[in-house]
Order: structure tokens, then sequence, then C-alpha cells
């Protein structure tokens, strides 16, 4: 049977096929909807973990206890979860363990642009880079005999164009006979204390010796013989890009892309006249053959910043591009947080109280954009509460009351925890805002372990944000409505002035929650043509719902879309004209 | 089969479900015996921010992304946004346009006007432009929500896939209570 599955669902398929029992997650562009869509495979248990770290934890488990684990993160994610990675890389796994990455060159939607292969062959691990959806599912399947065969975790990368492009996909039946999963001690293997792990490393490097040996043989390389003149080496979906720009050359395409097959490279690069390598990000395998003493060309003529594309490969080789219309100069359309989203108060009076905003990854980094322009800093998950530690070290006494961090509620429990408790325990004088709208917003909506329900939407034991503050040990917690715009600046500025660690907590839902009795939509507001005096100051929110209505000369009024209005009634409280009410 | 590929653009606001409408052409084009693919782009943009999904079919297709100046059909959601996807397209493309503005953030702060006479520039460049008033063709297929189905429908006049595939890729992918309402709204699209 075919399906046009995305690489994200085709992993999940591969998943499915190759009997996984347990998948662990944290929710990242462009890697969520792997979790998302294996949730129809009823025999895998799968869950959210609070972040990248835990989710390999629960997938070394998972594997230690005989199971197949398959684990999968964003780039960034890796980051989190690297300290658990490089000790498994030595400890090697029971059931089969894959370590699914999802990468984003041209950062779509992340903050860098790291090259996760890097991470293979700093662990150790070998690393599969499928080209297209069919192949998504098949070396995810492959990946866990792999993994089984040769004691290894196995990393699986994927670009955005991969997890987010659709391809056919032909369906196959799960796996059978796989072992069942029980207790089987192992300690000298399992635990990492330096005389087992001294065990240990030489088995390591005796294992990616034999996997690049054996990479000819592998179910994943392929070398393909057209024109000699010009061979290249590729992988994942620049193999495809190369496939349309140079159809006539010869080209060697890895689909495991760490430990390189050497021997396979010698066969090629002596095969061909000229060779390239075309890969996005990191010169990685140029530079692995340039090592091995074969002549190269990569980055020389291609870019390391941002991702490939069939344009950018014509440049590179000098051939000649379709004409392309002139581009029309029009309006930007950024992204924007939604009408009536809870978010937007809390920045419009971060950016009245002129605060120093040390910011965090979510739907709120948003508030950096203008008109709302409340955010100075945004690193990774997690860093506003010791980026806000950090500032109040160094700055004085008045600047110090200028500093907030805000978090959201699911970034606060991925890696906020730990900034809180340095904060309250080295007494850093700073204001945390939690804004707690009770589900992972950006990546579309993913249940926590605040929101009160599971990804397999069992109910769940919720967070409670103020008790969890209180027992870190800070004093002033604060709780509001933050679509009580005078209520939010009150509460803000007493905290700020205060010389000690505070918290404030924004409890409102984001407006996208679909689950009954969470987010319930207003009635709708309008604008009062003849009281509107045109001072613009509802505008000064940026909601997508109010638009500026121009009128004869500098005059005009807004106006307001009942299509979009939530009814939130944020702008009624910025008009001094009462002139925005509910509609009749 | 011959080795032409067609390369299909769909251009619009995060929110407007283009993701759904490039769903159909893929299955589609599936279903009618072509390889497939489709790329598009999620999270951050989709907050209402500019959204463009390709679709190639035929015989094999390699990138899944269209090649710049290679579109053979842009449909656009859009106008503005259909305006700014223009040099995606070949010389001599179609194009198929929602007869609809949606002011970006700063249009609605009043900093910036919504560009008048985008229809014409349009057409200047790519003659074979087709405006559908999707909104008021929905309103007649009896939802104002279907909008997308009749601008679909408009699009398949221009694809040479045979009427039957495309209504089996809408029954597959249109929930059974929506079917109805939209089998009349691509039809409607289908006669312009």
């Amino acid at each position: 049977m075919q399906e046009i599955f995305s690489g994200n669902e085709a992993i999940a398929r591969g998943a499915h096929e190759a009997g996984v029992r347990v998948a662990s997650a944290y929710p990242g562009t462009p890697s969520t909807e792997i979790l998302e869509n294996i949730i129809q495979y009823k025999e895998i248990d799968a869950s959210w973990a609070p972040n990248e770290k835990v989710a390999l934890e629960v997938g070394i488990g998972a594997s230690f206890g005989g199971g197949r684990a398959l684990v999968a993160m964003k780039h960034v994610g890796v980051n989190v979860a690297a300290d658990p990675l490089f000790t498994l890389s030595y400890t090697g796994v029971n059931g089969g363990l894959l370590l699914v990455v999802a990468d984003d060159p041209e950062m779509h939607s992340s903050q860098n642009e790291q090259d996760s292969r890097n991470y293979a062959k700093f662990a150790k691990v070998p690393m599969l880079e499928p080209a297209d959806s069919r192949e998504c599912k098949e070396f995810t399947r492959l990946a866990f005999e792999l993994s089984e065969r040769y004691d290894t975790p196995v990393m699986l990368r994927s670009t955005t164009r991969i997890s987010h492009g659709k391809s056919i996909v032909e369906l196959k039946e799960p796996v059978t006979g796989l072992p069942a999963p029980k207790l089987v001690r192992n300690a000298a293997k399992l635990v990492m204390l330096p005389g087992n792990a001294k065990v240990r490393h030489p088995l390591v490097e005796e294992r990616m010796a034999k996997l690049s040996r054996d990479g000819a043989a592998l179910p994943f390389n392929r070398l393909e013989l057209r024109d000699t003149r010009m061979g290249v080496i590729t992988s994942g979906v620049c193999y495809q890009y190369v496939r349309e720009v140079l159809p006539g050359a010869s080209t060697l395409k890895l689909g495991m892309v760490h430990p390189l097959p050497h021997d396979l490279i010698r066969e090629f690069a002596a095969k061909v006249d000229r060779l390239y390598v075309v890969e996005e990000l990191d010169p990685f395998i140029e530079e692995q053959i340039k090592a091995m003493g074969i002549a190269v060309t990569g980055k020389e003529i291609l870019p390391i910043c941002g991702e490939l594309t069939p344009g950018r490969i014509r440049k590179a080789f000098g051939l000649p591009s379709a004409e392309t219309s002139a581009m029309e100069k029009l309006p930007g359309r950024p992204p924007n947080m939604c009408p009536g989203c809870p978010h937007r108060g809390v920045f419009f009076a971060l950016n009245q109280l002129k605060a120093y905003v040390t910011g965090d990854i979510g739907c709120y980094t948003l508030g950096f954009l203008p008109p709302l322009s409340a955010m100075d800093t945004c690193i990774c998950m997690g860093a506003s509460i010791g980026n806000a530690t950090g500032v109040v070290k160094v700055v004085g006494e008045e600047e110090r009351k200028k500093v907030v961090a805000v978090i959201g509620d699911s970034t606060f429990l991925h890696t906020g925890i730990n900034g809180l408790m340095d904060m309250v325990y080295n007494n850093a004088p700073a204001t945390v805002v939690i804004l707690d709208n009770r589900i992972t917003a950006m990546t579309g909506r993913q249940e926590n372990p605040a929101s009160g329900f599971t990804l397999m939407d069992e109910p769940a034991q919720r967070i409670d944000f103020p008790l969890l503050c209180k027992a870190l040990g800070v004093k002033h917690i604060r709780v509001v409505n933050p679509l009580d715009l005078e209520e939010t600046r009150r509460v803000l500025q007493e905290e700020m002035e205060r010389p000690e660690p505070s918290v404030i907590i924004t409890d409102k839902p984001c407006v996208l929650i679909k689950r009954e009795g969470v987010f319930t939509k207003g009635p709708v507001y309008q604008v009062n043509a003849e009281q509107c005096t045109g001072c613009r100051a509802c505008l000064k929110i940026g909601c997508p719902a109010i638009e500026w209505q121009p009128g004869e000369g500098k005059k005009g009024k807004a106006f307001i879309d009942p299509l979009l209005c939530t009814g939130c009634d944020v702008c009624r409280q910025l008009c001094k004209f009462d002139a925005i009410g509910r509609s009749k | 089969m011959s080795d032409q590929i067609t390369n299909i653009l769909l251009v619009g606001v995060g929110g407007q479900g283009i993701l759904l409408a490039s769903e159909i052409l893929s299955e589609t084009f599936m279903l009618a015996g072509f390889d497939v693919k489709k790329s598009e782009i999620h999270g951050m943009s989709q907050r209402g921010g500019s959204v463009v999904s390709h679709v190639r079919y035929g015989r094999e297709v390699f990138s899944p992304i269209v090649p710049e100046g290679e579109g053979d059909i842009l449909f656009g959601f859009e106008l503005m946004e259909t305006c700014r996807a223009l040099p995606l397209l070949k010389k001599g493309g179609k194009v198929v346009a929602n007869d609809l503005r949606i002011p970006p953030p700063s249009v609605l702060m009043g900093q910036e006007t919504y560009p008048d006479g985008l229809a014409d520039r349009i057409r200047s460049q790519f003659p074979d432009l087709l405006l559908v008033d999707g909104q008021h063709l929905a309103m007649e297929a009896g939802n104002p929500r279907v909008a997308n189905t009749v601008l679909l429908g408009a699009v398949s006049k221009r694809i040479d896939i045979a009427e039957t595939y495309w209504l089996s890729a809408l029954e597959k992918l249109v929930p059974k209570k929506a079917l109805e309402v939209n089998r009349k709204a691509f039809m409607l699209g289908r006669d312009l």
C-alpha cells in the first residue's frame, strides 16, 4: 500500500514497523510530528518528556530493559541530551536505540543552525541520513537492526526539508519475533565507573572502525556511475538537488554519514575525474575526505551558511539559472502573536515599564517584534532566568530594578527550574515572569507536565507552579491575570522594585487550545466610530484583529475584525474615550 | 509518461489552510500514478506569517522544492503574497489568485498602506491570471470557509489530470460532514 508521508510521519511508521516499544521526545520544530504521529500505533508507549535529556534517559532505560526505543528532538535538543548520549555510546544497548535529530538549516524556526553530524563523530555513534520519506521509513526500520548488531545507539539525522517534505512511501508489516523485554543484569557493561568505562572505550573505537569498513556492504550507501568526468559525494536532501541540477554526474550517495565508508570513497574517487562534495552547513564529509589525502572541492564554491537549494547549487557550479521576474517591493509579513494571546498584555506592560527583558524560547519570543518591542536577550531553552541573575550581579541598583526574566510554562519545566533554584540560592534580586498558558504553544500545542494531560491524551497530575516556586524557596510569588493590564503593570512594578528574587505567574490559557473548558472565546468587541478619535492607542498592542482604517488627510479610525476578535478585552482597557465595547 | 515535471506553488498567510490544499493536490497526483514531492515550512512562520508550499509531480521527482524561476502554476490565497511569490514562477507561468487582501501588521498599525493595483501588476508580467472571488463563490457553495476548495477547483482546470482523481482525493482528505459542500465548491471553481 502507498501513502504520501512527511519525513516525520515516515519515521513514526518506521518505528511501528521496527517493533519499537517506547518513544520519548520534547517537541521542537521540525521534529515535533514524529511523536504526534507515533501515537496512532497503539503498541508504542509514547510520551513527552520535560526535556531532551530526560527523553533520552527514558529511551536508554527502555533499551536496557530489552525494548526497542526511539527518542526524537530538534538539533539544539541534542545539546541538552548530550550528557547521557556520550556515555550511552560506551555502554551500548540491549534493545535497539535510535535518536532522531532534526536539523534546521536556514533557521526557519531555530536560534542557530548547528550541524548535528558533528555530534555523531563527537559521541562516536553511527548516523544515518535519509534523502526522502521512503528512506526515512526504511532507515528507521534498519537502524534498530544496526543498533543491536553493532551494540550501539544510532542517530538518524533529518533536516527541515526532509522532516516537512512529503513523498510516496510503501507500507510494510511490522517485524515479529523480537525477544520479550526483561531485566538482564550486566553491571560491568552498564555501570560506567572509570574501571568499567576504560574497558568499554577501546570497544567503541573498534566498533566505529568496523562500521566504517562495513560501509560498502551496509544498505545505506550507494554508488551511482553516470558520466565519470564529474563525481559528487552527497547525502540527505542535497542528493535530490544534485540529481536535479547535475543529472549527468556520477554520485556517491551516503545514507550513513558517520562513520564514512573509506574504501567506497576511495573507489569512487578513483573512478571520476573531478570530485565534489555537496553538503549543507559544515564541511563535515569534505574535511574527512581531505584528511584521507583525496583532492575534493566543496565549501570553496558552496555556502556554509543557510540551506542549499537547486538554485544555490546551480550558482556554485556556474550553471545558468532560470530567468525570474523582478521582486516586488511589498510590506513584510512577519509572524505575530494571535488575537487574544495572553502574552500580549504582559509585553505591553514590560515595554511601558522600560524593563530589560531576558527572554526565552516560545511564542512569546515574538514579544521582541514591534510594536511590543520588549525583549533584550534570547539564547536557548531556559536561559532567561540564569541570564537575569547574571545581569543583576553586575549592574547598579537602579538598573537592577529593570531586569525581568520571561519564560513560558513548558520552557520553565524544560530547563528553567535550575535557573530559578540558582537565583534563590544565590539571592539574585531579579523578577521572573512565568507565562503559564497551559500548553507548549509554539510547536503546535503539545501537552506538558503543567497542562494536565499526556501525549496519549490521558489525564495527568498538573504541576502547581506557586507550590513549586515555594519549594524552591521563592518568598514572593504573585499570580496575575495577564488580560488585566492595570493589575499586570502594578504587580510587575512592585516586584521589580523589590530587592529580592520574586516570581509572577500569569494564568490564562493559549487561545488555540481546543480542549473543551480551557479557553472560551468571549463576546467580540467593536469600535464605536462616533466615539473613536483616531488616537491609535489601541494599535500599540499589535493585535491582528485591530486595523487602522485611514480617512481623509491624517484622520482615521480603528476597526475590529469580528471574525478575529476573541473578546480578550485588552484593547478596551487602552481606549481613553470608551470607544471600544462589546458588540450588541 | 514524459520526463516533464510540473511545479506548483501555493502561497498565502499562515492559518489560511494552505497545507490542506497542498495535501489534496499531492494526493490527486499520486492517485493518477505520478511520483510526487511536496515541501513547506511549519512552526514559527505559521503565526500569521507568509507561507509557501511547493508541490511537484512527474515520472520521477528529485528535489522537494521548486527551483527558483521554474514554477508552472502559482496558486495564491492572498493577493500580496501572490505578488511576493512571482519570482518563483517561470516566464509564461499561470496564476490563479484569490481576490483577497489580508493586511500585514505594518498595515494594521497604519505605518504602511496595502499596495494598490496588485492584480494589474501580476497581469502585466503574467497575462495568464485568473482572479477568483473565492469568498463570494464559497458563500454560493453554502459555506464561507470553503473558499480554498473553490480555488482548488480553478487550479484543477489548469492541470491535465482527470476529474475523478481530484474528487477521490477530496473524499479522502476532507472530513465526511464537510464533503458535500467542498465538492460543490470544487465544481464551482472548476467551471470558472
